[in-house]
């Protein structure tokens, strides 16, 4: 017996009376919601994602988009998306892939969180008028400094490692060319160089058009090694190791063939139209001490002169990792939260598997200055971070700098739709067919990622600058400045966070 | 021709060791000879050009790791991973090595006269003109070729009835091909691998790797040109295609 189908999502209507038939929602929608049948525009509601592409590029507000029309029998267990995954598996017996983030209701401490501002017995700073040092050096800092005096001069003995240098602590994530189109990618690589920051190759190689920003870029290499060669580690200012990612603890990535066209297979340097399989292990890693010989074989390729990151997913044993991560050599640890966003991952996995990036960054911290060891990694926390208030309370959680995903890819136009994987993305980011590709102009898209990078930086400044801090430095790990607000007394324990009034 | 270059390396770090190396290529030197190896990682890591490096001894894990053009040519057994992400060149291990023999190599040649471990020529991989070759003398472990996207293994078998006894052969294999001297029992293959007839024309095609192979390592290679092969392929380019369903 058939199933018959689900209800339709989203329910798309036009105002007659407004809508001047220009065609423009028809030729933007790439999933086939609109057609033309005797000059009149057809509506199919059953195609829509909710994308948001349509009602944006209409000039007369003439489209409405609802969400769930049609209701099932209200229940507290059996919710809609419960029915409908249901429905969908016996159907297909097949693993439901998801787009973005965690779509669960979760509570999110960031917003649990509250910051602290000055009143009258230590007075705040202006940042309008005072310097406000917001420069970040990610990589192993000294325990001590050494010097030595030389006929009067005096020369530092203590061998620095190299560190990057980040203008503001607010870097953009790892998303492969292949994951996205190549002029969403030049955009975030022109918006990290015009704001003195940094963005992540993701594991898919360097296209030849981020060359030009390669000293704004973070290689990354995961276990199917996709476009790595010497070359590649030598471009990248720093060289990332992905382990994990927040979106999916525990598996891999996988780029479906029907992606790889000419151009990301030649930046993956892998046969046109074939699978790209990064499964979750490293076949070289099975403990800290291979990740270590992994660490220090890119080193000594790289001639000891790049910083190396390990990113690991946010998941229960997160401290202990990061702890052994410490010492492998490596300079950064990256910790993705559970909120992390993706191209696609298996929606059980999106939904169900890690923990909230707040508590993994505080549990990190607490290890590492347990262990004495705090100096020796630079933690950057991503994951779910939507604004600036979320940055601060990160650094103020012991985070040295962020990576964003999700909010640099709404500031090239993404609504969240959550259909990545399909390859159709309107706004031209998820995609690599060249009628969408072209729809993103990378200096436009440049400008709005560079912009809102500058306003979360000034904003981060007039926190701080509130708080009576005029250090980033100062707010790193700073938990006096963070109250929990509705936490329970465990968690406030993991946070090293007091409750409001304490 | 100007001299080797000739380091006792005995009891030296690996660092200063590749730098030696480094400096010795880009000043010319076209065959470096390390004595007294015992363990030391990463030796031509991410070494560019032509230069002949010949190790005396035990080279450490990673032997050659994103190196592109040397040659190393190895008088004992090597650790794990010789051959990790190598773009160029070629290894010759007068010896065993380790496990993830050519872990993710993307070009040149692998020669092993002996045996490998576990999961050699994992996530091998191919592009254009660049197809990997990791040749074996000998038997390998479980996993061969596991994620392999490209290039070609091939296994002599020297001295092993059936030339592999090991499962999970090419498993996850979506490109490239698997060769192995006689038999392979159907239940030693992995997830997305698949036995087809090896041809007249694939033992053309292979003859000059098994040529240059044997005369490596001063080997008849008359026995490996007379006689059967199993050839492994991916039954799919795209082996996990039909496992995911939409939200």
């Amino acid at each position: 017996m058939s199933l018959g189908s689900v209800p339709l999502k989203y329910k798309i209507s036009i105002d007659r009376d407004q809508c001047m038939k220009c065609m423009r929602c028809v030729d933007n929608c790439s999933y086939g919601v609109y057609r033309i049948e005797d000059d009149r525009i057809i509506i199919d509601s059953r195609k829509c994602t909710a994308c948001h592409r349509c009602i944006s590029m209409c000039p007369r507000d003439a489209i409405m988009l609802k969400e769930r029309p049609v209701d099932y029998r209200s229940h507290p267990l059996w919710t809609v998306e419960a029915r409908e995954d249901v429905i969908n598996q016996a159907r297909t017996g097949k693993i439901i892939l998801a787009g973005m983030g965690n779509a669960v209701d979760y509570p999110i401490i960031f917003d649990r969180l509250v910051l602290d501002a000055c009143q009258v017995t230590n007075p705040s700073i202006d940042p309008l008028r005072e310097p406000m040092e917001l420069r970040t050096y990610i990589g192993k800092k000294p325990s001590k400094l050494e010097f030595t005096k030389n006929n009067g001069d005096i020369e530092l003995t203590t061998k620095l490692t190299p560190n990057l240098k980040l203008d503001t602590p607010i870097m953009v994530g790892h998303m492969s060319y292949g994951a996205i189109s190549l002029p969403a990618q030049l955009s975030i690589a022109k918006a990290v160089a015009k704001t003195g920051t940094f963005m992540g190759t993701g594991e898919g190689g360097m296209h030849e058009a981020i060359y030009p920003y390669q000293d704004h870029s973070i290689v990354q290499i995961a276990s199917g090694r996709f476009g790595v060669d010497i070359d590649y580690l030598e471009r990248g200012a720093a060289i990332e190791i992905k382990v994990g990612q927040g979106a999916k603890p525990g598996i891999g990535g996988h780029l479906p063939g029907e992606k790889v066209c000419a151009d990301v297979s030649c930046t993956r340097m892998i046969p046109l139209g074939s699978d790209a399989i990064s499964p979750a292990p490293h076949h070289d890693i099975y403990s800290i001490e291979d990740l270590a010989q992994l660490v220090r074989s890119l080193k000594e390729a790289t001639d000891w002169e790049k910083p190396v990151f390990v990113k690991i997913a946010a998941v229960h044993n997160v401290a202990a990792i990061a702890a052994g991560i410490a010492r492998s050599d490596a300079d950064a640890v990256v910790i993705d939260g559970f909120k992390g966003g993706t191209g696609a991952a298996p929606k059980v996995f999106r939904d169900n598997v890690g923990i909230p990036i707040e508590a993994a960054i505080a549990a990190v911290d607490q290890k590492l200055n347990d262990q004495g060891i705090r100096n020796e990694v630079s933690i950057i926390a991503s994951g779910g971070i939507r604004n600036s208030g979320d940055l601060a309370k990160s650094i103020a959680l012991g985070a040295d700098a962020i990576y964003i995903g999700t909010a640099a890819l709404i500031a090239l136009g993404c609504r969240v739709c959550g259909n990545c994987y399909r390859g159709l993305c309107p706004w031209g980011i998820a995609t690599q067919k060249p009628e969408l590709v072209e729809r993103i102009d990378p200096e436009v898209g440049a400008q709005n990622v560079a912009n809102l990078i500058h306003g979360w930086t000034l904003e981060l400044s007039e926190l701080m600058g509130a708080a009576g801090l005029n250090s980033i430095e100062s707010l790193r790990g700073n938990r006096e400045r963070l109250r929990g607000y509705m936490l329970d007394q465990g968690l406030l324990d993991v946070l090293k966070v007091e409750s409001v009034g304490a | 021709m100007a001299e080797p270059l000739v380091i006792d390396v005995k009891g030296m770090h690996y660092t200063p060791l590749n730098r030696m190396i480094r400096e010795a290529v880009a000043s010319g030197v076209k065959e470096i000879v390390l004595n007294n190896v015992l363990g030391q990682r990463f030796i031509g890591n991410g070494v560019r050009g032509d230069s002949k490096i010949i190790i005396n001894g035990v080279p450490g894990g990673d032997l050659g790791m994103f190196m592109s053009g040397p040659e190393c040519e190895v008088f004992g057994n090597a650790e794990h991973a010789p051959g990790n992400t190598m773009d160029r060149g070629s290894l010759v291990i007068h010896g065993n090595a380790g496990d993830a023999v050519a872990h993710s190599m993307r070009g040149g040649k692998v020669f092993v006269e002996g045996n490998i471990g576990y999961r050699g020529g994992i996530h091998m991989k191919e592009y254009e003109d660049k197809r990997p070759i990791l040749a074996v003398g000998g038997t390998t472990h479980a996993f061969l070729g596991e994620y392999m996207a490209g290039g070609l293994i091939l296994v002599l078998g020297i001295g092993h009835e059936p030339a592999v006894e090991d499962r999970g052969i090419g498993s996850g294999i979506h490109g490239g091909e698997i060769v192995i001297r006689g038999e392979v029992s159907d239940e030693l293959l992995g997830v997305g691998a698949k036995k087809v007839d090896f041809t007249e024309d694939d033992l053309k095609r292979l003859t000059p790797v098994i040529e240059e192979f044997c005369g490596r390592f001063d080997i008849d290679p008359t026995p490996f040109l007379n006689t059967n092969y199993s050839r492994i392929v991916p039954a799919s380019a795209r082996p996990f295609a039909g496992k995911y369903t939409w939200e």
